[in-house]
């Protein structure tokens, strides 16, 4: 029992990685209504450039900030530049052009920061959190910023005028142009929010795995999952989807014997689609209904 | 939440391409094909390697074409039934001295078999969560083929090393020609298949459940069948290339088959056009050159070029190589007038 609760707190706080990873696709899939494959290396890019700024002596949440507000353009100017001229692009040549910009960024950063591991700095510090091995102060402190952007987000999409106008133009966007929104520059909104949550859970995700170009890879594999288990639709779901994802993958290192570190991906992978095969949008998603 | 948010009509995720617009004219074809038959016998032997390569990542491609295109199925999960494709080929061969021809019609039963299967789960998924189901198939492949358990065929993670036949018949042309001929051939009988299968009943199946789903069930397409069988016939003709990939390389191991290799087949539909099963062979020169152009501009922002010539490409021409074809088709018309 004692192995099986560490087990189920480990998993949390591997999950809160996930989850951070997860909300940041929930964002940009609300957005434009794809998975944005170059997700994770936006998120890399980003938290490198604050570590760059720390190590130009800014201090730590001054760094956090620039970042966020370098994260929020960037994402928009991406959107602007790259992806407003495929807008009426077949969907599959949009995901070709994720595949580019993927491909840009990790190269681009292996050439300016090359690919030797580097430490980040954690706000948190590191010490056990009341008094358990399991979680240190940071995995306590990322689950309650993880935690912390998703009521933001609750509150964005749900009481302003702007997070309704997203919501309005991401699900219909004819009728939301006829009511006067501008839904092109929703999508490129979204977009930046998704690079700026992003950035977030690269600089909360980088002290646990280390930094370097090609850190997001796994983390961006389990974000997705976690956010197809919760719900493409849900935020709420998202997260929840992070934490079981966490949870999932450690229990099934534990118990099933002869599961190394390679299996776990794929067994996890598996369970989430059994997942889906009983409950096709996910656990929290809504089910779309489909007309002829 | 309205009720006007929850109902929307189904969206073209992939574009209807008619049946006629999904292969070439008679003339280019016999033009394409002279070029195929002569160019070997006139450059050196790595470029008919490539050539070679070319042809099989092509057929990849157009397997791949098949299920998007045609069925208007997504997968990321090629490399896995390429992967299963070679090793059948690669043990039949080096473990029970099979002819390297034979290993072939093998390996496209088993991969269809294994593509049939992997289709009924995923017939309850669409878009993005198919999308992610058979990219979990791609992640867990290379994984399983280096399990202990199956070591005594597959050799782990060392992977097995496959001897290139010679040609047959005391034919007096090196191994790398008799393998492009060969490749060649099998390439041909495929292409043939999938345009005939395309213009069949099936393939009428196939687009109109591309096209709407929920209207090919009302006319009585049986949609569950025609679903599985796209992956099927897919994942076979995907087999079948691996196994021609696996003799090509003279080399399988569980690390040449990761979702890198899916990634890229899925890259080469694109550049060559979804639904335009000429297009395959385009995008798998594509996937096959462009790599190596990146790397000689720039060694350390290879990866950069790549990403930039992509976006060119896909600037210039979002609907692939098709759209080159089409304008080529109206200035020979206008030309002719």
């Amino acid at each position: 029992m004692e192995l099986f609760t560490n087990q189920i707190l480990a998993g949390i706080s591997t999950g809160a990685i996930y989850a951070c990873m997860a909300l940041a696709v929930v964002m940009i899939y609300q957005a434009i209504d794809h998975l944005n494959f170059a997700q994770g290396e936006m998120a890399m890019f980003s938290t490198f450039i604050s570590w760059q700024m720390m190590q130009w002596g800014f201090p730590y949440w001054i760094a956090f900030i620039l970042t966020l507000a370098f994260s929020f353009a960037g994402g928009i100017l991406i959107e602007r530049i790259l992806f407003k001229p495929l807008a009426k692009a077949p969907i599959l040549t949009n995901v070709a052009g994720f595949i580019a910009l993927y491909s840009i960024i990790n190269s681009c950063a292996g050439l300016i920061w090359d690919f030797t591991i580097k430490q980040y700095p954690t706000p948190f510090g590191s010490s056990p959190f009341l008094g358990s091995q399991l979680i240190s102060t940071h995995q306590a402190g990322m689950i309650g910023i993880t935690l912390l952007m998703l009521a933001g987000l609750f509150f964005f999409f749900r009481y302003t005028r702007m997070g309704l106008a997203m919501r309005a133009a991401a699900s219909l966007p004819e009728s939301a142009r006829l009511v006067g929104i501008n839904t092109s520059w929703m999508i490129a909104l979204g977009w930046g929010m998704a690079a700026a949550i992003g950035s977030v859970a690269g600089m909360m995700i980088a002290p646990v795995v280390f930094l370097e170009p090609n850190m997001m890879l796994g983390v961006l594999i389990y974000g997705f999952a976690a956010a197809v288990l919760g719900g493409l639709t849900s935020p709420f779901g998202a997260v929840v989807g992070g934490f079981l994802v966490g949870i999932f993958e450690n229990l099934v290192g534990t118990y099933i014997p002869g599961v190394g570190n390679e299996l776990k991906l794929p067994i996890a992978l598996a369970l989430i689609i059994t997942v889906l095969v009983v409950k096709p949008a996910g656990l929290f998603g809504r089910p779309i209904v489909k007309r002829v | 939440m309205s009720a006007a948010e929850e109902v929307v009509t189904e969206g073209h995720a992939v574009e209807a391409v008619p049946k006629r617009a999904m292969t070439l004219g008679t003339g280019t074809s016999l033009v394409v094909l002279a070029v195929l038959l002569l160019v070997p016998l006139v450059v050196k032997n790595f470029v008919i390697f490539q050539m070679t390569m070319l042809l099989i990542y092509g057929l990849a491609v157009l397997a791949l074409n098949i299920l998007t295109g045609g069925s208007g199925q997504f997968s990321l999960g090629q490399s896995a039934f390429y992967a299963i494709g070679a090793y059948t080929s690669a043990i039949l061969m080096e473990q029970y001295n099979v002819n390297y021809a034979l290993t072939l019609p093998v390996a496209g039963i088993i991969c269809f078999a294994a593509g049939f299967l992997f289709g009924q789960p995923a017939l309850r998924l669409s878009g993005v969560y198919l999308a992610l189901a058979t990219f979990a198939l791609a992640t867990a492949m290379p994984q399983l083929l280096k399990l202990g358990y199956f070591e005594k065929w597959t050799g782990g993670v060392q992977g097995l090393v496959v001897t290139k036949p010679d040609a047959p018949f005391g034919l007096s042309m090196s191994q790398d020609m008799w393998l492009y001929y060969f490749t060649l051939l099998i390439t041909i009988a495929i292409y043939l298949f999938s345009v005939n299968l395309l213009r069949s009943r099936s393939g009428r199946a196939f687009m109109a459940i591309r096209d709407n789903e929920i209207a090919a069930s009302a006319m009585g397409v049986d949609v569950a069948l025609y679903k599985t069988l796209a992956f099927g016939v897919s994942a076979g003709i995907t087999g079948v290339a691996g196994g021609l990939g696996a003799i090509a390389v003279q080399f399988v191991a569980p690390d040449s088959y990761t979702i890198t290799l899916a990634i890229s087949l899925f890259l080469g539909m694109v550049v060559g056009g979804v639904g335009w099963l000429p297009g395959s062979f385009i995008g798998s020169a594509f996937i096959i050159f462009v790599p190596n152009i990146a790397e000689s501009v720039s060694k350390g922002l290879s990866g950069a070029v790549f990403g930039v010539l992509l976006f060119l490409v896909i600037f210039l021409i979002p609907h692939g190589a098709r759209q080159v074809a089409i304008l080529c088709q109206q200035l020979a018309a206008r030309l002719r007038r």
